[in-house]
């Protein structure tokens, strides 16, 4: 039996393990903790071995033709989808990533959760999320792309809003499954023009006819659009949602209500890619519509370099790192959509690794400080946790780009392809990105592990390393964070650029049919290339540097620019004021206007206009009983005119 | 005994009108109960007359079996209205069916 | 000369329409005041009901074809069931019944939610059980006639047989102002259904002059070719009908009323069966009798339609009663079902009709969740509520679970039923489908705040404290109705294969007719060649292609 073949337990387990967690979660409430985490922990796990196995066997295999399951009929009949998966290079890479660092964020979850209440209702969500992430992977077409795309929201509502009993939480929840649900709209339309033109939402079934017919794609459809423009479109904005970018991106700081291992697993490491991943798996569609290819690229950038300005100033250690996650996605989307698939995928597997683990690093902090979560009341941190700080200084070197690191590699890919394909104003917004990022993050680290402890007395006696199952996953994932990088090493460098040639069967090839496609990417001089490296490192340098100078005593230098510019401050403490203009421009008049609709038109107009009816009819009603008068003379009196009447209606001809 | 056959059967349709409107008249005008009653009883006594007139014109005996069970019905409903007017007098003290309106609105 | 009686003995449908009348004979009989004895009656007969319901489309399935189509069964064609009776023959009414995949599942849904209603109302419904029991089974016989009622005068009196016990249901049983609801709820219907009737006479007023005998079959009045004025009006006579229950904006308020207003079991059936007659009616009846005029009306109805999806939904999102939030939510998803119907698209048909039992599914669900609360709490206000999930978690884990199918989340069956819907209809009304997948966002808007407001955040009521969880018999009330919407979203194909041929031949026979051009005078179509057309044939070899 090949391993392969048990492809369908991958996602198959981790939805077990939560029926079941659920079911005892529900009927059995006083189960112990053990069997909670012995299935939470184990069914991914275990499905983490078959998805490594499967792997292995794929990239082993005599045949590397993309692997197929199909396990039964969704719909039938004219329009049949089938639920089917698929393995090739694309969702290798995010198979492995989803359930390997999936699988250690469950163990981590393990010991942070240990006291939690909610303990077997938290494995249950986050066993439904991987399975449901599973599904997104490594669906076949595009409907089970959409049931998993829908599921991980479903899950990533539950474990926002998993303190329930507090009223912010579950507010975040429903604002991000929301926010999302704007986004699925448009996915769901794109699916819908895929579907109309090619009767299928296979991916094995379309994108093969768009690489052989793509002038049936260039041909204007909508909006000004052309086919594949209209698709594009409709997909990214879906992935805006999800991947949470400008103007989508305002759920993910509030998402880390949840706790911090979801915000690891779910708002760093895997969910939030999914845009990435459907962009990338679209890209014979974006290949053939560059003038969203080219928006998608400067929603990216804006993304990256606001989300960076905003993480500059927060205090709150999970906001730091949300904000870094949008700006850390806007990048990927600048890859994306200026072609650079690849290298979106690279920056998403070496992200997944460096952000799991600083996110999971911030869990042990937090956890250490009794759920304090502002870094001003942090400091010093390092003489308690070494092992946290250690992780978390490799997890920050890996996201400033310092030269070795994995986020170097993958973040010099995204500068230079920008630069080659001769974008030079998202290339220095890139690079001014790089910049704020090490700066931001080094702030953190200073603000967090040295300096002095500035906490209260009480939570400095309960400082402590964390126990070995929150370790553990922070030293795998900082082994992640150092060498994920190695897979991708350019060839300017001496490498092969391996990860590149692993993806590229992905990658639609239109060179046949388009000519024009294939001189997209010029090559770049050496001299060239290597002067774009030295300015990204020393972007990071500076940063760092420049991060050290003013936070690494312990003291706030910061606040000396916020005294400076105490406008552009404020600015960036309230996040550009994002939140409030929605609420101001859509939220409140929308909520008036429903208001309204309900008192003013539902119930005035409409209901109204039905009791009018009825009044009008009460009130002829209350005229007709006049006549009622109880005379008998009276009624005769009618009598004789009706027959008076009947008379003349004979006689009138 | 027979009456002439030189007398037209117009004669016999202008009394009966002439009786009916009588009747009519009676019926729409008068206040007291028994009143009312008597002009009915005109009304049909005049629909009886024209119902022999025209018995006669054609030969025809139905008309005035018709007469016979109009007369009948009338006998009948005279005994039972009249009855009526007795129970209601000695329950209000009047018939005047102006003042019996209890069945208004 | 078939007798009622022969038929009662002899046909299956007939039996299954007249049991629950019938076994409300025996309630008489039973002691007055104890209302254990008439509870326990009442749910034998509706699961002995249900019970015979599935094992006659048991018997009637023919793998792999799915439902033999309405014309074969009128035809007697390979069919056990007798052919049906004269009933007024001077007039050629005849009372037939049949029974077809576009019927069966609407027809299996009535019987599974009424064991269920019975369930619910265990508790809730404290007086007049006996009564109770009679409205219900009369309601069932009115609504599985008025499904299977092949005859038009037929389908007529079955239609207006429902609306009697469901106006006792909410004017007895009802809240506060449930006079006020039923009334409105009865001249609503009755003003709609009256037209009807005039339109139904007109047809065969109509089929006699040009046939020279009387008929009300719906396959005679189907070869009626009416000018376009005269189809117009008697389309919209029609659709006003339907359009009252389905109910589409703007004759859609009786609905909030009447649910707010209806025991939890009442609006269980209103949600879940009755209103879907008006959809039903509109694919059975007014948009096959009138092709062309129903292409006319198609903008005009689908503009209806998108008004009832938003608008429905902003509505439903300011709502401060939790029973009126989800009537109004009702609105919206009927609105998709409109907009499948009107896509002439059998993707969307089919979205159509496997949306029908989804609503009856999940809103039914939430109707029977809300009343459960109420039954507790004695309030349906969202003011009362709120952090209810750390004191009664099965009920949340139900609530969640129903409110996430009418969401339409993939893997559950709203999804199935709208994506469909949405699908189908893109090919032939694309714009109006993208404003109809904008109400899929609204619908988590709307939805969730009731989440919210009920389940999440801090538990301030003091009396919320004490609240009791499901009780078994609840859970078991639901237990059918969660299956059902985990089993729809995730195998869809297995709900959607016994409607198709139906709805494949429906919809061919549309196109075909609404192509050709309308005569100036009716005129009447030749008879179909049944025995050589056999349309079940060229579908299901298609069928086949499992892999």
């Amino acid at each position: 039996m090949r391993s392969l073949d048990l492809l369908w337990l991958v996602p198959a387990l981790p939805i077990a393990g939560a029926a079941l967690n659920g079911l005892i979660c529900l009927f059995w409430p006083k189960a112990g903790k053990a069997t909670a985490t012995l299935i939470g922990v184990g069914f991914p796990g275990v499905s983490m071995l078959v998805a490594l196995a499967a792997i292995w066997q794929y990239l082993h295999g005599t045949n590397p033709a993309p692997f197929e399951q199909t396990l039964w009929s969704w719909t039938t009949g004219t329009f049949s989808i089938p639920i089917a998966f698929l393995l090739d290079p694309l969702s290798v890479v995010m198979l492995f990533i989803v359930t390997f660092v999936g699988f250690w964020i469950h163990v981590y979850s393990a010991g942070y959760m240990s006291h939690e209440p909610g303990y077997r209702r938290y494995f249950a969500y986050l066993n439904l999320f991987m399975g449901a992430m599973l599904l997104l992977i490594l669906g076949n077409n595009f409907l089970v792309m959409f049931v998993g795309w829908e599921g991980v929201g479903l899950c990533s509502y539950l474990l926002i809003g998993f303190y329930f009993d507090q009223s912010f939480p579950p507010q975040a929840g429903r604002k991000a499954f929301i926010v999302n649900r704007i986004g699925d709209f448009a996915f769901l339309t794109g699916m819908f023009a895929l579907a109309a033109k090619y009767g299928t939402l296979t991916y094995s079934k379309i994108f093969p006819v768009v690489v052989g017919a793509p002038e049936a794609l260039k041909e204007h459809y909508a909006l000004g659009l052309t086919f594949a423009g209209f698709v594009a479109l409709c997909f990214f904005i879906g992935a805006m949602g999800k991947s949470a970018q400008i103007p989508l991106y305002v759920w993910l700081p509030d998402a880390m209500a949840g706790p911090t291992p979801v915000s690891a697993l779910i708002h760093a490491a895997t969910m939030v890619t999914a845009g990435v991943y459907m962009v990338v798996r679209s890209n014979a569609i974006y290949q053939l519509a560059p003038e969203i290819g080219t928006f998608v690229a400067v929603i990216g950038a804006f993304t990256a370099i606001l989300a960076a300005s905003i993480g500059l100033v927060q205090n709150d250690i999970k906001k730091v790192l949300a904000y870094s996650t949008v700006s850390q996605l806007g990048y990927m989307f600048l890859a994306a959509g200026l072609g650079a698939y690849t290298a979106a995928v690279f920056h998403l597997g070496t992200h997944a690794f460096f952000k799991a683990l600083l996110f999971l690093g911030s869990g042990s902090v937090i956890h250490a400080m009794g759920g304090e979560q502002d870094m001003r009341k942090m400091g010093n941190l390092r003489k308690f946790m070494p092992v946290t700080f250690w992780t978390f200084a490799l997890g920050t070197a890996a996201i400033a780009g310092v030269p070795g690191f994995a986020g170097f590699f993958s973040k010099d890919e995204i500068l230079h392809n920008t630069a080659a394909t001769g974008h030079w104003g998202l290339f220095a917004i890139g690079l001014l990105t790089a910049g704020l990022t090490a700066f931001y993050m080094v702030r953190a680290v200073a603000m967090t592990f040295f300096g002095k402890f500035r906490g209260t007395h009480e939570q400095e006696h309960h400082l402590h390393e964390s126990p070995w199952v929150m370790t553990v996953p922070l030293l795998v994932l900082a082994v992640g964070a150092v060498g994920s990088g190695w897979v991708g090493i350019p060839e300017i460098l001496g490498g092969g650029n391996s990860f590149h040639h692993f993806l590229s069967p992905v990658i639609a090839d239109f060179s046949n049919r388009l000519p024009e496609h294939a001189v997209e990417h010029p090559e770049m001089a050496a001299s060239t290339d290597w002067l774009l490296l030295i300015a990204s490192v020393a972007a990071g340098l500076i940063g760092i540097g420049y991060a050290f100078k003013l936070y690494g005593r312990g003291e706030f230098g910061g606040a000396s620019w916020a005294r400076r510019f105490p406008a552009v401050y404020r600015l960036l403490d309230r996040k550009y004021w994002v939140d409030e203009i929605y609420d101001r421009l859509i939220i409140k008049p929308l909520g008036s206007f429903s208001r309204f609709l309900w008192k003013g038109f539902d119930d005035t107009i409409v209901d109204g206009s039905v009791r009018a009816l009825a009044w009008a009819t009460e009130l002829s009603a209350e005229g007709g009983r006049l006549t009622t008068t109880g005379n008998v003379r009276h009624y005769a009196l009618y009598f004789f005119l009706g027959v008076l009447g009947l008379f003349w209606w004979i006689l009138r001809s | 005994m027979s009456l002439p056959n030189s007398v037209p059967v117009s004669w016999f349709l202008v009394l009966a009108a002439l009786l009916f409107a009588i009747g009519v008249a009676g019926a729409l005008t008068r206040r007291n109960g028994i009143g009312i009653f008597l002009s009915i009883e005109l009304m049909l006594n005049a629909a009886n007359v024209a119902l022999v007139g025209y018995s006669r014109l054609l030969g025809e005996r139905t008309g005035q079996i018709m007469v016979l069970f109009v007369m009948a019905v009338a006998a009948a409903e005279a005994a039972v209205g009249l009855g009526l007017f007795i129970a209601v007098y000695r329950q209000r003290r009047t018939i005047d069916v102006n003042r019996l309106n209890l069945m208004r609105w | 000369m078939t007798t009622f009686l022969d038929l009662l003995l002899g046909d299956t449908l007939t039996r299954l329409v007249f049991l629950p009348a019938a076994a409300c004979l025996p309630l008489l009989l039973l002691p007055k005041g104890n209302a254990k004895v008439a509870k326990f009656y009442a749910l034998l007969v509706s699961l002995v009901e249900l019970g015979l319901g599935i094992a006659y489309v048991a018997s009637r399935w023919v793998p792999g074809g799915g439902f033999p189509l309405l014309r074969d069964v009128a035809q007697g064609a390979g069919v056990g069931s007798p052919p049906g009776m004269p009933w007024i023959g001077a007039y050629g009414i005849r009372y037939d019944l049949a029974i077809d995949g576009i019927s069966m599942p609407l027809a299996l849904l009535t019987l599974l939610l009424l064991p269920i209603v019975f369930l619910v109302s265990w508790k809730g419904i404290e007086k007049h059980w006996r009564s109770f029991t009679a409205a219900f089974l009369l309601l069932t016989t009115g609504i599985l006639g008025a499904l299977f009622a092949y005859d038009l005068f037929v389908f007529y009196m079955f239609w207006e047989v429902m609306l009697i016990p469901m106006y006792l249901i909410i004017g007895i049983w009802g809240g506060e102002r449930r006079v006020y609801a039923a009334v409105k709820f009865f001249l609503f219907t009755m003003a709609g259904s009256l037209l009807m009737l005039v339109a139904i006479l007109w047809l065969a007023f109509t089929y006699k002059g040009l046939a020279g005998v009387w008929s009300f079959a719906y396959q005679d009045l189907l070869r009626l070719d009416l000018p376009l004025t005269t189809q117009c009006w008697l389309f919209a006579a029609f659709a006003l009908a339907f359009a009252i229950k389905v109910p589409m904006f703007p004759v859609h308020t009786w609905l909030p009323d009447a649910h707010v207003e209806a025991p939890t079991g009442g609006s269980v059936i209103l949600a879940g069966i009755l209103l879907k007659l008006g959809t039903y009616g509109f694919l059975r009846f007014a948009l096959p009798l009138f092709p062309q005029a129903s292409v006319k009306a198609q903008p005009w109805l689908v503009g209806l339609a998108l008004i009832g999806i938003l608008y429905g939904a902003l509505v439903a999102w300011v709502q401060v009663d939790m029973k009126k939030l989800v009537a109004y939510s009702s609105i919206a998803h009927l609105g998709f079902v409109m907009l499948g119907l009107l896509a002439f698209d059998l993707v969307a048909w089919q979205g159509a009709l496997l949306q029908m039992v989804n609503h009856g599914i999940s809103t039914g669900a939430l109707f029977m969740l809300v009343g459960m609360l109420y039954d507790r709490r004695h309030t349906k206000k969202f003011d009362e509520f709120g952090g209810l999930a750390a004191v009664i978690p099965i009920f949340s884990f139900w609530l969640v679970f129903s409110t996430l199918a009418s969401v339409g989340l993939p893997a559950l069956n709203g999804f199935a039923g709208e994506f469909l819907i949405l699908l189908g209809s893109y090919r032939t009304l694309p714009w109006a489908t993208v404003a109809a997948t904008f109400g899929v966002v609204l619908a988590a808007v709307y939805l969730l705040k009731m989440l919210y407001l009920t389940l999440w955040g801090p538990l301030t009521k003091e009396e919320n404290k004490s609240l009791k969880d499901l009780s078994w018999r609840e859970m078991f009330a639901l237990l059918p109705l969660g299956v059902l919407m985990l089993w729809i979203g995730i195998a869809p194909g297995t709900f959607l294969a016994p409607s198709r041929p139906a709805l494949e031949s429906l919809l061919a026979e549309f196109h075909t007719r609404a192509a050709e051009a309308t005569p100036d005078e009716p005129t009447l179509r030749a008879l179909p060649a049944i025995a050589i057309d056999a349309p079940t044939d060229a579908p299901m070899s298609q069928d086949g292609e499992g892999r």
